[in-house]
């Protein structure tokens, strides 16, 4: 296989990029890989979360190391230092006593802070979760029926059924 | 083994060599992680804490179709062989059997699906972690089933819910969606021809990540490779599905090209390799896990290149399972020292062989049934 970029060297990165939604694969050659900051040689690198953990403590400066390692959650007593040691947090609260510190972390692992997934009713929604949570269901179906998962959009379709409003009864 | 007698296909149906690709993929597994409101989860789960979630699951009764036949299992009531024959089969984690520290912790569960393939860890790191495992590439089904799952429970149960970051885990590389798919790939040609490095760096460049065949740092055995997404925040599931299965495909597609550059290129030494891996399998007195899981890349590699006639991919896959040391011991019915296990190991290997498919080596499949070139 050749280069995709000069044509005459034999092809030995093979570099698939995500644009637009559509999987494209360039093929290099040594060289142009090189050219363009592309590393021939190490494997792939994963940054484990005590990395991010660590990088934290260091871009927040001692001042916020501080307060934060005297903070506990008030739920569970989880200390941020313990969170940084273990890299699990200890109960649902957490995510509310650490939120300023966990939505810098969260963005650097995820690149994103916002849910976009399946949205959870609780048993007695508000108005807004339900709209949400409908939403998501009719994104669901289109899907379905796209696919042709007939089974599936029925299903998806009564579930739409008995949360709107005409179907709540009296 | 009472526990495993309920379930279907003994929880050996993603062996069965069914779904896409089933020759290059395993297996697909996805799970989701939940955790309920007003208990402690991970570091900070107590023992009343973990009582209390398993009670709530155990009281489900009827309210969860999807659960109606299933058995639950404290793991500290079943015995430490069966314990690990369910890691082996890969249907609970090390972390849940206790296996890295003093065995399972109280209250700790799994629950097992007698009708569908789809098991329920109670108490791991997160209260709950619904899991699905399928034969073969099935990555929509797999999210198909374990939506379905949530659904049911999500209506029974109080989850830890938050308006912007979604469903909450103990570990925030878990949150938002608490979703983790993985597929079990075998690519043994991109590791003979070297290509395995880029392909490897491509998919942290795509979101995605890689483990060996036991997951969390695990190491690679066998060139079996297993593919998942990095990220849970930010992307729906059926994004993270569809991206997952498209890459994955692609990798694929870069074994099969590997393999054609193999069979053009050096077919003389890999068909040599192929047959002594072979060779050896079926001789062999004594075997490690490792050496074995080697041997098993190359023959699966023959399988699949029609170079090794008459052997079922069905078959390659349960030699995998079932010469681990927990599921050679329950065949012994005791247990077996190291050395011991090796030749158990072998000679179970031995059996299977000589009973699967009929295959002369004197008789060159590749003289009268050519192999596929490449063509051009
Ligand atoms: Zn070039
Ligand atoms: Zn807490």
């Amino acid at each position: 296989m050749m280069c995709d970029e000069c044509g005459s060297g034999k092809a030995v990165i093979h570099l698939t990029q995500i644009v637009n939604d559509e999987t494209k694969t360039v093929h290099l050659c040594e060289r142009c890989a090189a050219a363009r900051g592309l590393d021939t040689g190490g494997s792939a690198e994963t940054t484990p979360l005590s990395d991010f953990l660590a990088q934290m403590g260091e871009e927040g400066g001692a001042s916020i190391s501080e307060v934060v390692r005297s903070d506990s959650c008030s739920f569970c007593q989880l200390t941020f230092s313990d969170f940084r040691e273990s890299g699990r947090l200890g109960c649902p609260h957490c995510y509310a006593s650490f939120e300023p510190h966990l939505r810098g972390l969260l963005r650097r692992i995820h690149g994103s802070t916002q849910h976009v997934g399946k949205v959870y009713l609780p048993p007695d929604p508000t108005q807004s979760e339900r709209d949400k949570r409908l939403a998501g269901l009719r994104r669901k179906l289109r899907r379905a029926v796209d696919n042709e998962d007939f089974e599936r959009a029925a299903k998806l379709r009564d579930q739409i059924r008995s949360m709107e409003p005409a179907g709540e009864g009296a | 083994m009472d526990e495993l007698r309920t379930i279907p296909d003994f929880g050996l149906g993603w062996l069965d060599a069914s779904g896409d690709h089933s020759d290059v993929v395993l297996s697909t597994r996805a799970r989701l992680a939940r955790n309920l409101q007003g208990h402690a989860f991970g570091p900070r789960a107590r023992v009343n804490d973990r009582k209390a979630v398993l009670h709530r699951i155990e009281d489900l009764g009827g309210k969860v179709p999807a659960l109606n036949e299933t058995t639950t299992r404290e793991l500290h009531e079943v015995p430490l062989r069966v314990r690990r024959i369910l890691l082996e089969r890969r249907l609970v984690s090390r972390d849940l059997v206790g296996e890295n520290g003093d065995g399972p912790q109280v209250g700790t569960a799994v629950v097992l699906s007698h009708r569908d393939p789809i098991s329920v860890m109670v108490n791991e790191e997160d209260h709950l972690r619904l899991q699905t495992l399928l034969s073969g590439l099935r990555l929509q089904e797999a999210w198909a089933r374990l939506d379905s799952l949530d659904e049911e429970l999500g209506r029974e149960l109080p989850y830890a819910y938050h308006h912007e970051f979604g469903f909450l885990t103990s570990c925030p590389t878990n949150v938002g969606t608490g979703l983790r798919a993985s597929v079990l790939v075998h690519l043994p040609a991109l590791v003979l021809t070297k290509e395995i490095g880029k392909v490897l760096q491509g998919l942290s460049q795509v979101g995605l990540t890689f483990r060996g065949l036991y997951g969390e740092g695990s190491e690679v055995v066998g060139n079996f490779f297993q593919l998942s997404n990095q990220t849970t925040l930010g992307k729906s599931e059926e994004d993270l599905v569809d991206h997952l299965d498209k890459i994955v495909r692609q990798v694929i597609t870069y074994e099969m090209q590997a393999r054609q550059v193999l069979l053009r290129d050096a077919a003389g030494v890999t068909e040599d390799k192929i047959w002594r891996a072979y060779g050896l399998l079926r001789h062999a007195r004594s075997l490690s896990f490792e050496e074995l899981m080697n041997l098993m890349s190359g023959v699966r590699l023959g399988a699949s290149l029609k170079l090794l006639p008459g052997l079922r991919v069905y078959s390659l896959n349960k030699v995998m399972i079932f010469t681990q040391t927990a599921h050679l011991e329950e065949a012994a019915g005791r247990e077996l020292p190291a050395a011991e296990c090796d030749t158990h190991r072998a000679a179970y290997v031995r059996r299977i062989l000589a009973t699967e498919g009929v295959i002369n080596p004197d008789v060159d499949p590749s003289e009268d049934d050519p192999p596929e070139h490449s063509g051009g």
